[in-house]
């Protein structure tokens, strides 16, 4: 092979034998392989310092604390944690009826909420740590959209969330519908409830262990 | 299979003939027999500018140019991005490499007559990348926002200003309207970029014109029969790889262990409009220039001279009277121009130090020299010098 390029003039310097060519064949690749490696080494720190800044999110604080009592009835408020939008809602005795009504359950994906999408004091009817207030992250599973509120009206008492892009639509426990593409439950955070008025994003009394980086989808 | 890659390269060829042209100017590509280890040091300049393209790139990726953010971005890099450090000390390292190389392939072309006919534009192309290539080092070292960031700039932009008719808009243009904040850093970071990429191009141009006129060789004879020359490939790869390899050793040295060497520690302090650290000092490779700057007490003579010890560069084709180009035959050059790098080496080290005594006055020679070589030396010195008898072919052992 690196016999290709010489020239007939040096074939006098030369004395190529059959051993001869072998042996360069050889320095040849070794010094190929070696290029190659060396170039993979190299290659290595720029593509580990695309993996971003390291321990950026020690020592700082997590949580999110949300005022309840600016919660009227049937209304929500949005707060952002970890840079989502939380919706915190406070749930009307009607709503937490449609959660129960009978009938209600077979329109839905994963109505016992069996998928990992909240925390172990959330797996229950009305996904949340107490029935009246419901906190879920407002990304919808489908393609990451933030669903609209429809409040509670006359008409429809239960109110739902509605995704604008692809129209999922998800129940007033974050519970997917089925005919409608998003695939799970929206996604609860840790939720602890510091005093009737107060409760905390970011820590979860109930299940210490979770961690929302563990769950399906969100 | 074979039948097929051929097929494909076939068609490749038809349409864009790459392989072909890539065969003639890398592989089969005709260079003189002769060329020493000093002919590795444009390989060395290439290799270090494409890792300074790549480092910058993924850089660039953490940074922020705003006067607030600057300083703590090029930490959060050194402290916390991973592998951010060793980002940092490719391009850091790079630009010392790269400064070193053009130095030596410089004077290499000076000692062996590289800038004579028929190789003017390949000489000038190299004096425009070496302008481009301080620019570009210039803007980059403004960006960490240290000390000798915003000290070094304003000492620069000042002398801008002090230019008589382009001065004044151009310092205008680069800080748009207010002192040395945000909108200055924001165009001095893109400048960065665009003085960086132009090197590209005009290394382009630079190898173009390198494949017109052929390389030069020690004995400053063009070869003339058919055995004077000898392909690239595998002749000279073999050669600039093992260059590259002993390069690459020192480059990665100057990494590992010693990637603060080369810095300034008042640069790791934050910029401060309201304080001036005590020494000024430019980087190693801005240091013969700086030494010029301040070994004239005139602002604008010392401007003009440090400018100037570049400009005599780029007349040195039609300086050089000497119709002989290797200064293997020519006696006197031969003494004279080492000399030159003599100077120039003492011109860095007094840059270096502050402008009194003893280093004043080694500047003050040294630059007297810088002119006398190129301007008197040059010119008039084949009128007396008596050169060797030039060898019939490049293959004539030296005598």
């Amino acid at each position: 092979m690196t016999q290709d390029g010489a020239p007939t003039s040096s074939s006098t310097q030369c004395s190529s034998g059959k051993g001869g060519t072998r042996r360069r064949d050889v320095l040849a690749t070794v010094t190929a392989g070696v290029g190659c490696a060396g170039a993979c080494a190299l290659a290595y720190p720029f593509l580990d310092s695309l993996n971003g800044t390291r321990n950026s999110r020690v020592g700082e604080d997590d949580t999110v604390d949300v005022d309840l009592s600016a919660i009227p009835p049937g209304q929500q408020t949005v707060v952002t944690w970890r840079g989502w939008p939380v919706f915190v809602q406070r749930r009307t005795a009607a709503m937490l009826a449609s959660l129960q009504a009978p009938g209600a359950a077979q329109r839905l994906r994963d109505p016992e909420s069996k998928i990992l999408q909240q925390p172990k004091d959330a797996t229950n009817w009305h996904r949340s740590v107490v029935p009246e207030i419901g906190v879920l992250i407002g990304i919808c599973t489908h393609l990451g959209c933030v669903p609209s509120y429809d409040t509670p009206s006359p008409a429809d008492q239960s109110g739902k969330y509605a995704c604008p892009c692809h129209g999922s639509q998800f129940d007033i426990a974050g519970r997917a519908y089925k005919n409608a593409p998003a695939p799970y439950n929206l996604p609860v955070p840790p939720v602890t409830m510091v005093s009737e008025t107060h409760l905390r994003i970011g820590l979860s009394k109930g299940d210490p262990d979770f961690d929302i980086a563990n769950i399906q989808q969100i | 299979m074979t039948e097929r890659s051929n097929s494909l390269s076939e068609w490749l060829e038809a349409r864009l003939p790459v392989i072909s042209a890539f065969r003639r100017e890398y592989v089969d590509f005709a260079m003189p027999r002769n060329l020493n280890y000093l002919w590795n040091f444009g390989a060395f300049a290439t290799i270090a500018l494409g890792l300074l393209i790549l480092s910058g790139i993924f850089l660039a990726l953490n940074y922020t140019p705003t006067v607030t953010e600057a300083f703590a971005s090029i930490e959060m890099i050194d402290r916390q991005v991973s592998s951010g450090w060793l980002v940092r000390a490719i391009h850091m390292g790079g630009v010392s490499m790269l400064f070193a190389s053009l130095y030596v392939h410089i004077g290499r072309g000076l000692y062996y007559g590289s800038y004579k006919a028929p190789r003017e534009l390949l000489w000038l192309t190299g004096l425009g990348l070496l302008l481009l290539v301080m620019t570009t080092a210039f803007a980059g070292y403004i960006l960490p926002w240290g000390q000798m960031s915003y000290w070094g700039a304003t000492v620069v932009i000042n002398a801008l200003n002090s230019l008589p008719v382009i001065g004044k808009p151009l310092a205008a243009w680069l800080l748009g309207g207010e002192g040395l904040g945000n909108t200055a850093l924001h165009r001095i970071y893109v400048l960065h970029f665009v003085t960086a990429f132009s090197i590209v191009g005009f290394v382009v141009l630079h190898v173009a014109a390198l494949h017109v006129a052929g390389s030069n060789n020690p004995t400053g004879i063009e070869p003339a029969k058919p055995d004077d020359t000898v392909p690239f490939h595998p002749y000279y790869t073999t050669k600039d790889g093992l260059g590259l390899c002993l390069f690459l050793m020192v480059y990665a040295g100057l990494i590992f262990f010693a990637p603060d060497i080369l810095t300034l520690a008042d640069n790791y302090a934050q910029a401060n409009p309201l304080v001036t650290p005590r020494d000024i000092t430019p980087e190693w490779y801005f240091a013969p220039f700086y030494a010029i700057l301040r070994a004239v007490p005139s602002k604008l003579g010392g401007l003009l001279l440090a400018a100037g010890s570049l400009g005599v560069l780029f007349a040195v084709p039609w300086l050089d009277a000497s119709p002989v180009r290797s200064a293997r035959y020519r006696p006197i050059l031969r003494i004279a121009l080492p000399i030159l790098f003599l100077a120039f080496i003492a011109l860095g080290a007094a840059g270096m130090h502050p402008p009194t005594g003893f280093w004043l006055w080694i500047s003050r020679i040294a630059v007297t020299y810088w002119y006398l070589y190129f301007l008197i030396l040059l010119p008039y010195l084949p009128r007396v010098e008596i050169p060797k008898p030039l060898p019939s072919s490049l293959q004539e052992p030296r005598g």
